[in-house]
């Protein structure tokens, strides 16, 4: 039963550093704002399968880890990703039998509100998006969610995440 | 209650590092330990250099290996006077009762990663504290100046473009020697002039160099060129727009500069 547990965490704490590594992949300039939030997303499928293991404090580890890394203020994605866990929490079951393009949709607004509120940051340090091209992530995540579930699926099975 | 705590803690760290910059030694401890994240994001590229070094063909080889010698010779000519030039400098400024010449060394240093947030320009470097790296310091690259050191950890350090919107910098127009202050505007190709009146002396393809004023930037080191300015008669100030003499998105090795107070002069 211990190991079983044991198992189950590494696999969780492999997706997260794999979507870390995504987040900070080297992108040409013109891709740059359309990258998906893939620690926003890898967190947003565990926390609806697994949502005793993958919770706030999770969301709240995961977002300074990112500030860390993209040189944000500390605190930001942790703010962001920590509603958005809360987000997952509160709606996890109805989301389990959305069908895949309603599951898109609503992650579309989670990614959104994560965005908004990392932006709501970011103008308190003054250097705030002059456009809406800060929603963009939303739209190539959404899209993308298809197949991080597919995939994040399989993995959990695989391993028999519990 | 979790959900209570986790939103004051973050709440609280956004507070702490944005006005008081407090935490710098917990983000030097999170830098430390996101190396191992920016080394397997770097991975490709060092892939394809590595493919670009040991799988080209002989006469490609051979071809550049002699135009390196040939520019490496070019360059070296064109240094031979520097020793004598400096040597001038140092009298003169003796002369005028100047302060004393400063003798800049530098550090090369290899780009590990970029920030991926496009409004954050900011860049990862291999090299940090064990190499004497410092908060602050200069970072050019061939062309021209890139930026400052914002961050250090043991073995990587962060530096700041000086495209990034909240980055400014002293400089002076090569040519005539006015001042005015460059800023980062969030594009990489451009940065704001400030300050410049509608009638002072400065055109279009001037080369705007640090003044070094203001102790952080070290004289002389080419910033940027001037590309267009906007005269309204109807505003105190002219809106200038230079584009940066350093390839700000294409350089992999840059320099760190380590000034240092010679000790004749003065």
């Amino acid at each position: 039963m211990l190991n079983q547990r044991a198992q189950g965490y590494w696999v969780i704490l492999a997706s997260f550093f794999v979507a870390y590594v995504l987040a900070v992949l080297p992108m040409p300039l013109w891709l740059q704002w359309a990258r998906p939030e893939w620690v926003a997303l890898t967190m947003i499928y565990w926390a609806i399968a697994l949502p005793h293991r993958v919770g706030i404090l999770t969301g709240l580890a995961l977002g300074v880890g990112l500030d860390a890394l993209e040189g944000a203020a500390l605190g930001q994605n942790a703010f962001a990703l920590v509603v958005v866990a809360l987000l997952c929490l509160t709606l996890y079951q109805r989301l389990r039998v959305f069908s895949l393009w309603q599951q898109a949709g609503t992650v579309f607004v989670l990614i959104g509100i994560n965005q908004l509120v990392c932006q709501w940051v970011q103008n308190l340090d003054g250097v705030g998006a002059r456009s809406l091209l800060f929603l963009l992530p939303a739209v190539s995540s959404a899209l993308l969610w298809p197949l991080v579930l597919h995939l994040l699926r399989q993995v959990r099975r695989h391993y028999m995440v519990a | 209650m979790r959900l209570l705590l986790a939103i004051l803690l973050s709440l609280g760290l956004i507070i702490a590092d944005s006005r008081y910059n407090s935490l710098e030694t917990t983000r030097s401890l999170l830098d430390t330990l996101g190396t191992p994240v920016y080394w397997v994001a770097d991975l490709p590229l060092r892939l394809r250099d590595w493919s670009d070094k040991h799988l080209q063909s002989r006469p490609r080889l051979a071809d550049d290996n002699e135009r390196l010698q040939r520019e490496n010779l070019v360059l070296q000519g064109r240094s031979q006077q520097m020793a004598s030039l400096q040597a001038e400098n140092v009298r003169l400024r003796a002369l005028l009762n100047s302060t004393a010449l400063l003798r800049d060394d530098v550090l090369v240093a290899e780009l590990v990663g970029v920030s991926p947030d496009p409004l954050r320009h900011q860049l990862v470097l291999n090299k940090g504290t064990q190499d004497g790296v410092f908060v602050g310091q200069p970072l050019i690259d061939a062309d021209g100046l890139m930026g400052q050191i914002v961050e250090v950890s043991a073995g990587s350090s962060r530096a700041l473009l000086i495209t990034d919107a909240t980055h400014s910098i002293p400089v002076q127009v090569n040519r005539n020697g006015v001042r005015a202050i460059a800023e980062g505007t969030g594009s990489l190709s451009t940065l704001e002039i400030r300050h410049i009146s509608a009638t002072t002396d400065i055109e279009v393809g001037d080369l705007l160099v640090t003044s070094g004023l203001g102790g952080r930037f070290p004289g002389g080191y080419p910033v940027a060129l001037v590309s267009e300015i906007e005269r309204d008669p109807g505003q105190t100030f002219a809106r200038v727009l230079a584009v940066p003499s350093a390839a700000l998105d294409r350089s992999r090795h840059v320099l760190l500069v380590f000034s240092t107070a010679d000790e004749q002069g003065e």
